[in-house]
């Protein structure tokens, strides 16, 4: 196992209680932050490389640097807790067994920018997470590590959680802003970016939860020695969510860099393929990038061995390469169905799409309707180039990434797959599974 | 001033113009369709997509090209910018898609539609779309629901680019109709069926771009090119009273509010004008409209001569096979 910065606790029994959390060292990055000037602590979150572990993976002392500070105008810092991307579950992991830590990683946050009003923006179906949070939030109030004058510096902040409603839309930054205020979670057009007009039109930051959580290590042993843990410009350690046909199935820290075979293979982590079938596919970050067939995922097109990196997962482009995304890491083996997985990530972005602009709107239920008729066993052979054609429509042409969530799955599972669509489309009576017909059915009538 | 090139016209405009305001200011030659930008609302577009163009260099400071097309109602212009409009083919590929997709749904019974004639959706698809749909599947409907007396809400024809939502948002206090769910189903309404009775509530019905939202006291009376549009006004305390008659021989059939070239109406009206004074005494006539080379209210916009030379290449094709 390489470094755990986050998780390194997190089997400490009690260690969600305050008392417990101090005496493994909690709370000591903050008490070290506040003794810093605001921008020392901005600088030490630049010098570490720190990129944002939502998804985007852009570096977070970038983004508060942009933040605008216009005079007498507060700021605000919210938390990204809306973890709802199908694959991914490391933040609710993180938030359940270490709450303090998030909330540790507020507070010194917060004295970074300069924000007095700090909200985490919790997903609807985590209530009990969410109960998690607020008991641990009262404890630091009572504690003094949040309120007024926190810890005798002169810096105050409130915290708040807030609870959504069970849209992944609200995921994206601008939707989850709009959700905030009491709205309907639509994304916002733009520019102007939260940095500069963010939660009721004060300039804002929004990071995910893990990125929240890594400035705690990052101020305790200081940002050049945090620059040190991976490689290249993706440093530092990653949550990984792995799931599918792997034996060990769970929440793994790894320091940015692991090779991919190990990782895969490795008993330390996901420990090889179940029930010692063949390795087929990957979706190494999240349900929106793209799908890899094995022998892509562990060496790149050029032959090179593939690491967990930033920018080794995505060598190649789209073409024969992917995301690290937010880290949820889906194995699938030789049982499983391309098409019928991709009917599902499909079915999920036509669901959660917010009906805003026209692309996403009609083109998320349109892709789902063809894949539907696909496994049916009455799809056509125009239907996968014509699949092919509307995602490219939609990529790019949205208001906001879910778009673009929706169509890569497509773009890459007919790029690296195509044959086994064929195979549904020429054989249907040899490979349609009724199973799934009536799954189907039977969730369309449940719906209406 | 920054100055902005659109399609190798170079233009000087003021900060925080957006490209497709330069566009306009350039002429309908280079200006990008808009089915959810209305200049008259504070807010609005950014949701169609049919205006996207792509920015070939970002500006002066910093040249390079933006990754993605960028919906032009909504970016900013810099200065230096090089905006690609109908000269890319990508963008009017790009464009042919994004129209596929506001058909996708939308019923095409404009022999039934009272919108027909001066439809925004109707020339976009003349100009952009296909011959024929790639969706083979069931088209969305929605069961109607009644929101009024004077107002005919068609959810069915609806491309929800909330015009009318930002419109009741800008000219009255207490907005009631809104978009009630997500995604493909998300629908324009009244929670609990309620009527939307405002006193310039009829002002909807001239921002919805296509048949959704219609006029009661006109609805199934004319085909709209049957009709003679005249510029009128009369002293109103509610409004500026400026607005446009349809007659039919001596009858006033419609009234609206008086439409710019680009379609958008130039005053808001209040429903007394709109709905109650239809009889040419209440007005003081000003003289016929102007009508642009809008919709097929005019002739030959079509540009007649290329369906000529089409026609004619069918009739010999026609020909040949026999």
């Amino acid at each position: 196992m390489g470094k755990q910065l986050l998780l390194e606790n997190i089997n400490v029994p009690g260690i969600e209680t305050l008392s417990v959390y101090r005496a493994n060292g909690g709370y000591k990055a903050l008490e070290k932050a506040l003794k810093m000037q605001q921008s020392e602590v901005v600088d030490e979150v630049k010098k570490s490389g720190l990129r944002g572990r939502g998804g985007a993976g852009f570096p977070t002392g970038m983004k508060w640097g942009f933040i605008a500070k216009p005079e007498g105008v507060p700021r605000h810092l919210v938390c990204n807790a809306d973890e709802s991307e199908p694959g991914t579950f490391k933040d609710r992991y993180l938030m359940q067994h270490n709450p303090h830590l998030l909330i540790e990683g507020m507070i010194l946050s917060s004295y970074a920018l300069g924000a007095n009003t700090s909200y985490i923006y919790i997903r609807g179906e985590l209530l009990y997470v969410y109960h998690i949070l607020e008991k641990a939030i009262q404890a630091a109030y009572d504690a003094g590590f949040l309120g007024d004058n926190i810890l005798g510096s002169g810096f105050n902040l409130n915290l708040y959680c807030h609870l959504g409603a069970g849209a992944y839309i609200c995921g994206e930054e601008t939707a989850l802003i709009e959700s905030l205020e009491g709205k309907r979670g639509n994304p916002r057009i733009k520019p102007p970016f939260p940095a500069v007009s963010g939660v009721w039109g004060r300039p804002t930051v929004v990071n995910n939860v893990e990125t929240i959580a890594a400035t705690v290590p990052i101020i305790n042993m200081g940002g050049e020695e945090y620059a040190k843990i991976g490689v290249g410009k993706s440093t530092g350690t990653k949550l990984i969510s792995a799931c599918g046909h792997i034996n060990n199935p769970g929440v793994y820290e790894i320091e940015l860099g692991l090779s991919c075979e190990e990782f895969l293979f490795d008993d330390k982590y996901c420990g090889g393929i179940k029930n010692g079938k063949k390795f087929k596919a990957v979706v190494a970050g999240g349900s929106s990038v793209p799908i890899l067939p094995a022998d892509l995922f562990l060496k790149t097109a050029k032959g090179e061995p593939r690491l967990m990196s930033y920018e080794s997962l995505s060598d190649g482009g789209f073409i024969s390469g992917t995301m690290l995304g937010s880290g949820g890491f889906i194995v699938l083996d030789e049982t499983a169905s391309i098409v019928k997985n991709l009917w599902n990530f499909t079915r999920f972005y036509h669901h959660e799409s917010c009906g805003q602009c026209s692309p996403c709107r009609e083109g998320t239920g349109w892709m789902e309707k063809i894949l539907n008729r696909i496994l049916e066993g009455k799809g056509k052979q125009t239907d996968i180039d014509l699949l092919f054609d509307i995602q490219s429509k939609i990529d790019g042409k949205t208001i906001c990434p879910l778009g673009e969530a929706a169509a890569w799955p497509v773009a890459s599972a007919i790029r690296h797959f195509r044959k086994e669509f064929e195979e549904y489309v020429n054989k249907p009576e040899e490979i349609v599974d009724v199973k799934h017909y009536y799954a189907v059915n039977n969730l369309q009538q449940s719906a209406k | 001033m920054p100055k902005v090139t659109i399609d190798g016209v170079e233009i000087e405009v003021p900060k925080g113009t957006t490209i497709l305001q330069a566009a306009r200011m350039i002429g309908k030659h280079v200006a990008p369709p808009a089915m959810c930008y209305y200049s008259k609302l504070d807010v609005s577009g950014g949701y169609c997509r049919t205006c996207i163009v792509r920015v070939t260099k970002g500006s002066a400071a910093n040249p390079n090209p933006m990754p993605k097309p960028v919906a032009s109602c909504r970016t900013e212009v810099m200065d230096g910018m090089v905006v690609e409009n109908f000269t890319s083919e990508q963008v009017l590929a790009d464009r042919k898609g994004v129209v596929e997709f506001l058909l996708l749904n939308h019923p095409l019974d404009c022999p039934v539609c009272d919108q027909a004639g001066e439809c925004s959706l109707q020339d976009l698809g003349y100009e952009n779309g296909a011959e024929k749909t790639r969706y083979d599947f069931e088209r969305r409907t929605f069961e109607k629901i009644d929101i009024g007396p004077k107002i005919q809400l068609h959810m069915t024809r609806c491309i929800l680019c909330y015009r009318c939502v930002h419109t009741a948002d800008q000219l009255t206090e207490k907005r009631v109709h809104g978009v009630l769910n997500r995604g493909e189903v998300s629908e324009i309404s009244t929670y609990i069926a309620a009527n939307i009775d405002n006193e310039l509530s009829g002002n909807v019905i001239d921002v919805c771009p296509v048949g959704a939202l219609t006029d009661k006291t006109f609805r199934f009376k004319s085909r709209v090119w049957f009709t003679k549009p005249v510029d009128a006004h009369r002293d109103c305390k509610k409004c500026a009273g400026k607005v446009r008659l349809w007659f039919k021989g001596e009858e006033v059939l419609r009234v609206t509010g008086r439409k710019d070239q680009w379609g958008e109406v130039i005053d808001w009206i209040c429903n007394e004008c709109r709905f109650d004074r239809k009889n040419l005494s209440d007005w003081i006539v000003e003289g016929p409209s102007r009508i642009d080379p809008h919709s097929v209210i005019s002739q030959n916009q079509y540009e007649l001569a290329k369906l000529k030379l089409d026609t004619g290449e069918q009739l010999k094709k026609i020909k040949e096979k026999k």
